[in-house]
């Protein structure tokens, strides 16, 4: 679908009118601004997390179990008697880390693929391509779990099947749009002076694939951190004792009967935080790529 | 037509055939000894590994071994469960009614809420029920669907008691599963269904026919409608990918005895072989709907052709 990205929007010119407009653009958007508000306070709070609890995470208050939220444990706590609050905070530091990492592995590889592929273009092109046809055949967690059945389950291995799974995206919106500049001047300009291609590609065709590449990726944090419960959910990733958003919403599962709040507040994090990033991505779709069909 | 046909066809090819080795490669990528994979976790003596090594044929030239291996696939045969001892292309078929069943409502489900939702949302742009809209739908796709399944059974089982938590097997146990499974998809296509109404609500065949001075409920029903939905089919095919990939998940939380609950179920357990052919049966699978699909879509729209 994103094969025919549009002509990107210029990002990495240098030039400072330019990032000005951008960033008064980034203000005006109401999507952006909540979407950031909400962001930094999540990333916030679950940075500041050892400040703010009073309790560690694997901590157990054995005459507290399954209690209903209260002054001493504002989220209640789970069969354990551990602090949800305290978990949720702790558990978030893990989900963002696997958003970032899995997508800065699949947007680093991908976009070296679609770089190549729309560049240099012929057997190399072809062959990049049938590799990715041949990963869009495992439809979307499928192949992150047969990369996990491959490599072993830890949360380490989420990381990169996430990462892994995501490089078809890159690589088709980054070849898409390589291919639409190679077409312009100033590419025919730097070939005539002699630039090799590994230079054309990193230092002309590379700042201006940026906005569609930061659009995709933004948005992608959002899957990867979804994709990174849903493995630790299935018990694929972060094991017990130690918190994870997922995996709390599969321990709290059991006792979903007698005590709702061990998976409502756990999913409400994942879903605020979801929420957060693809307003966040959906505004800077609009100001960056508004071409670009996700 | 044909052309189109044939060039779809060739290009699928490459694609199978990488698929068919990735899936053979999976065993031997694994960290360690492949006969030691599938001894598992089982206590094993050199002796033993060396006969499992000769028995699976492991001692065999790689290519040699793929092509015994793709020559049984063919056959229907794609070895025996490590755990059960089952053939695995019978639990595959077995189990796989059960997860058709949910996937087609669920398709079912998103397609007329999602769509419903994209073109009430366009008709009304840029009013606050455009926005209430699209905001609902910006909640679908941000909802992880193991949150939504819990949150259903949470409203439904638990509080209301109006419907079963768990289970197959008619309507009843059917509706939460495949509504939670539903949500994503329908966000995404409800937010592409608008944009295309858009799209097409802005050219001169539209401002023609509002001009001839036809109510704008026909416009909308008979030249707008026609030509928005058509990308909208073509997405199905994908949807149908959120559908299988979410089984995975619906099926286990709703203990349904599908393809994506005994795959987590072997991915767990180490059962390789069940492992292999379930990837190798929904892969090849997903990859056939898809030209099914794109066959369908050149149908509908004559002015698709490969490029």
């Amino acid at each position: 679908m994103s094969d025919g990205a549009a002509a990107p929007v210029a990002l990495g010119t240098g030039r400072r009118s330019q990032w000005l407009r951008f960033v008064k653009r980034f203000l005006r958007s109401r999507n952006v601004m909540a979407g950031s508000i909400v962001l930094l306070a999540v990333i916030s709070l679950v940075a500041l997390a050892p400040l703010i609890s009073p309790y560690e995470p694997t901590q157990q208050f054995r005459r507290h179990r399954l209690q209903p939220p209260d002054a001493e444990f504002l989220l209640g706590t789970d069969n354990l008697g551990r602090d949800i609050l305290t978990r949720i905070l702790y558990g978030g530091q893990v989900s963002l880390q696997v958003g970032i990492v899995s997508v800065a592995i699949g947007a680093t590889l991908g976009t070296l693929l679609g770089l190549v592929a729309g560049y240099v273009g012929g057997w190399a092109d072809t062959l990049i391509m049938r590799f990715i046809d041949m990963m869009l055949a495992f439809p979307g967690i499928l192949l992150a779990l047969v990369i996990i059945a491959v490599l072993g389950r830890n949360l380490q291995n989420v990381m990169i099947a996430v990462g892994l799974s995501s490089i078809p995206v890159y690589t088709r919106v980054v070849r898409g749009s390589t291919l639409a500049l190679k077409q312009v001047d100033f590419i025919a300009a730097a070939q005539a002076l002699g630039g090799s291609s590994a230079r054309i590609m990193a230092r002309h065709i590379l700042p201006n694939v940026l906005a569609p590449i930061i659009v995709v990726a933004t948005n992608g944090v959002a899957g990867a951190i979804i994709a990174g419960a849903a493995l630790s959910f299935l018990g694929l990733g972060q094991q017990p004792p130690d918190p994870e958003w997922g995996l709390m919403l599969n321990e709290g599962r059991e006792f979903i009967r007698v005590a709702a709040w061990v998976t409502t507040y756990p999913g409400l994090a994942i879903m605020l935080t979801v929420l957060a990033i693809n307003l966040l991505g959906d505004g800077l779709r609009d100001i960056l790529d508004p071409r670009l069909k996700l | 037509m044909s052309k189109y046909l044939a060039s779809r066809l060739l290009q699928t090819i490459p694609t199978v055939f990488l698929v068919t080795v990735a899936v053979f490669l999976m065993l031997h990528l694994t960290p360690g000894d492949p006969a030691e994979v599938f001894l598992g976790d089982k206590r094993s003596s050199p002796e033993l590994l060396e006969k499992v090594r000769e028995d699976m044929g492991l001692n065999r030239p790689l290519h040699i071994q793929y092509l015994s291996y793709m020559s049984a696939a063919l056959r229907g045969d794609l070895g025996r469960s490590l755990q059960t001892n089952v053939p695995v292309m019978d639990q595959i078929l077995t189990r796989l009614p059960w997860t058709i069943e949910l996937a087609t409502a669920a398709l079912l489900i998103a397609a007329c809420v999602g769509i419903a939702i994209g073109i009430i949302a366009a008709v009304y742009h840029n009013t606050i029920i455009d926005t209430l809209a699209m905001a609902l739908a910006l909640v679908g796709i941000s909802m992880p669907v193991y949150w939504s399944s819990l949150l259903l059974i949470l409203l439904f089982a638990v509080n209301l008691r109006v419907l079963p938590a768990i289970g197959q097997g008619g309507l009843e146990r059917l509706i939460l599963p495949a509504t939670a499974l539903a949500l994503v998809s329908a966000g995404s296509l409800a937010r592409i269904a608008r944009s295309s109404m858009l799209e097409v609500l802005n050219q001169d065949f539209v401002l023609t026919a509002r001009a001839k001075g036809i109510s704008e409920r026909l416009v909308v029903i008979r030249h707008v409608l026609r030509n928005a939905l058509i990308p909208v089919v073509t997405i199905l095919g994908l949807m149908l990918g959120n559908m299988l990939s979410g089984a995975v998940i619906t099926e286990t939380i709703f203990a349904r005895l599908g393809i994506g609950q005994k795959y987590v179920e072997a991915v767990l357990q180490k059962d390789f072989t069940m492992v292999q052919g379930t990837t190798l049966f929904i892969a090849l699978m997903y990859v056939f709907v898809n030209i099914v699909v794109d066959i369908i879509y050149a149908f509908i729209d004559p002015r698709i052709r490969y490029v």
